[in-house]
């Protein structure tokens, strides 16, 4: 690696550590933004006031607000990230660790049907331009664009699960259980519902590229050699035209994470969605802190993740110097 | 010239004919497949959608005949449906609906009455006997309010922020990169349910979270149309003539600013819409008895829609309609005044 490579790199950690401290500042200062005295809250009200105050201490509470931020991250840092407020008051940390694994399942084999779906789809549009499968398919994806994760949802439910009874609706297996087939068979429904925006978005993205790729003079040249279409499509235009859609991988998983947890609440499974949701309707802050700190941490680091994946897809990036 | 009107009259006539004709046809499908009681749920939907497919073919060609080939059936499907649905948001307090809100006033009228299109319930009425048609028109009356409340102020202030920063450059637009980029690191819905978790949902309150989604998204695209700006000849000129940094923002970036982040504004009206209907849906939105389409779509979780779909399909098909006709009316703006030689 080249010392300006080194250099670029570095800042882009530092810059990423800047990010993610500001968004520790934004997650902690949920609690001054709080109605309300939490010792109230978790004591109930017509206690003595010294009892109260005993609390407030127990908990820090009576601190200086920087102070009391910088516990929280030290705590935060090694791996502490706090106690729920409602009983069974349990370590927020535990219960993000039991909900990840399910949200990333969802969200992944969401991710893969998507990407399954939408790349035939889009070469087909791509490949026949302007014909009745692209407008079709043009159509089609324009309108589910336009259908909110909850609503497809509720809708898969009706025809799949009320009309023709081919999956469960709720009730979850875990991986561990070693029950990977009912795993699936679970967890494709709200996968499924994840992926069709999902879909649609990449479907129309890679078709705009694919159209341009097509173009070009070395598909003419595979065109010449009597490459069949198929060969072309995947092995020729597939990873030039896979640009945009890479970038857009990386804006759509804010979008994933929202499904995710809308359509965890839907099918009531145990992932991080219900665990945020529940939090906050019981207005359980520290609950909400810790998920929200770790769904952000992820969301950074993934996108940093893909922001240096553009090398290898696109080499002339790399010696490009922003 | 007498000759002449004849003549191109008859040459126009048949396909105005076919297509009216296949619009019609579209049309009666659409009602049947929605009234008919005698199939099963997927085949109705079916023939309404085929429904819909036939009278936007047949009245896209009956367009392209009478306004030419540039007609754009879909944009103008869409504009009307916005338009009747401003209308019947202003006027809804004096139009004759059933009960919206009030359990009580209701106790007489059906439950889960299903949609009959016509009498005193048109779209039916969910569980405790409220009127659906007027829980969809006080809930879209609510659910747009709060959208144009936070796209406009996301505009503004997002607007005017990145042109700040994309004319001074440096240290400011270190600055606002950095917050920009911290807002963003939160994906939208966890930020919303964060904020929801501490302020109580009310109106105001959700608007002004919502508009904290659109501001990053503002801020780059201004910022970026600005940079792209700022080193054009009329900006040089007007520094030249000793124009202060305020006028020179206000009067030469500005205007030409305004246009791309606008066209982004409508698109974000159905982001926002739909984020809006996400959250009440989740219980952390307005709060039942006040309807929105999310909370109306809730009341059919669990159980409800199996047996009274309706509950969940009167209030979706608002919503849908709506965030796709934004949608359209949205990517038109984009096409028409988003410069692509500006990069976001």
């Amino acid at each position: 690696m080249s010392a300006a490579a080194l250099r670029r790199l570095t800042l882009r950690v530092l810059e990423l550590a800047g990010v993610l401290f500001i968004v520790s500042v934004g997650v902690f200062s949920l609690v001054v933004l709080l109605p309300g005295d939490p010792a109230v809250d978790i004591l109930g009200a017509g206690r003595p006031p010294s009892e109260y105050a005993e609390l407030r201490h127990d908990m820090g509470l009576d601190q200086p607000l920087h102070t009391r931020y910088f516990d929280w991250l030290g705590g935060v840092l090694t791996g502490d990230l706090g106690r729920s407020v409602v009983p069974p008051q349990s370590e927020v940390s535990d219960r993000v660790v039991s909900a990840l694994p399910v949200s990333a399942e969802i969200a992944v084999l969401g991710l893969l049907i998507a990407l399954l779906i939408a790349v035939p789809l889009a070469m087909w549009s791509a490949y026949r331009e302007g014909g009745i499968a692209d407008r079709i398919i043009g159509a089609g994806t324009f309108a589910v664009l336009s259908v909110p994760s909850f609503l497809a949802g509720l809708l898969l439910v009706m025809v799949m699960v009320n009309s023709l009874g081919w999956f469960p609706r709720s009730e979850w297996v875990r991986i561990g259980d070693g029950d990977l087939l009912g795993n699936l068979h679970h967890a494709f429904l709200p996968a499924l519902t994840v992926a069709l925006v999902e879909l649609a978005m990449f479907a129309r993205v890679l078709r705009g590229d694919l159209i341009v790729t097509l173009r070009e003079d070395f598909i003419l040249a595979a065109r010449a050699k009597g490459m069949s279409p198929l060969r072309i499509l995947f092995s020729d235009a597939l990873r030039p035209s896979s640009f945009s859609l890479v970038t857009l991988l990386g804006l759509s998983l804010g979008r994933l994470i929202g499904s995710t947890v809308i359509v965890e609440y839907l099918f009531s499974l145990p992932g991080m969605g219900s665990l945020v949701v529940n939090a906050a309707n019981q207005g359980d802050y520290p609950m909400v802190q810790g998920a929200v700190l770790t769904i952000a941490v992820i969301y950074v680091v993934i996108n940093a993740g893909i922001d240096f994946s553009y090398g290898y897809l696109d080499p002339r990036t790399r010696r490009v110097h922003v | 010239m007498s000759e002449i009107a004849p003549r191109t009259r008859t040459a126009l006539a048949p396909p105005v004919v076919v297509a009216t004709a296949l619009a019609v046809a579209g049309l009666v499908l659409l009602v049947f497949g929605a009234t008919t009681p005698v199939l099963i749920a997927p085949a109705k939907a079916a023939i309404a959608l085929l429904g819909i497919g036939l009278f936007l073919n047949g009245a896209s060609r009956v367009g392209k005949a009478l306004a030419g080939p540039g007609f754009d059936v879909l944009f103008w499907a869409s504009a009307a449906w916005l338009v009747l649905l401003a209308l019947a948001i202003v006027f809804v307090d004096w139009l004759p609906l059933g009960e919206d809100r009030d359990v009580a006033a209701t106790v007489t009228e059906p439950v889960f009455g299903i949609p009959t299109f016509t009498g005193t319930h048109p779209l039916g009425t969910n569980g405790s006997g409220l009127d659906l048609l007027a829980r969809s028109l006080y809930g879209a009356r609510s659910s747009l309010l709060i959208s144009l409340t936070a796209v406009v102020v996301g505009t503004i202030v997002g607007g005017l922020i990145g042109i700040v920063a994309g004319y001074f450059r440096k240290a400011v637009d270190r600055v606002v990169g950095m917050a920009t980029n911290s807002l963003l690191a939160v994906p939208p819905l966890i930020l919303l349910i964060a904020l929801a978790t501490v302020l109580e949902p009310r109106l105001r309150n959700v608007a002004l979270s919502l508009s904290l989604l659109t501001i990053p998204g503002m801020v780059r695209l201004s910022r970026a149309t600005t940079v792209a700006y700022a080193n054009r000849e009329f900006v040089t000129a007007a520094r030249a003539m000793g124009a202060k940094r305020s006028r020179i923002m206000a009067r030469e970036l500005l205007p030409n600013v305004l246009l791309p982040i606008m066209s982004l504004a409508v698109v974000m009206i159905s982001v926002l819409i739909v984020a809006e209907a996400s959250l009440s849906f989740l219980g952390l939105g307005i709060q039942p008895p006040e309807p929105t389409w999310g909370n109306m779509i809730a009341e059919g979780e669990g159980d409800v829609f199996e047996a009274h779909p309706h509950i969940v399909l009167v209030p979706g098909a608002f919503l849908f309609l709506t965030v796709f006709a934004f949608n359209i009316v949205g990517e038109k703006a984009r096409q028409r005044w988003d410069s692509r030689s500006v990069k976001l």
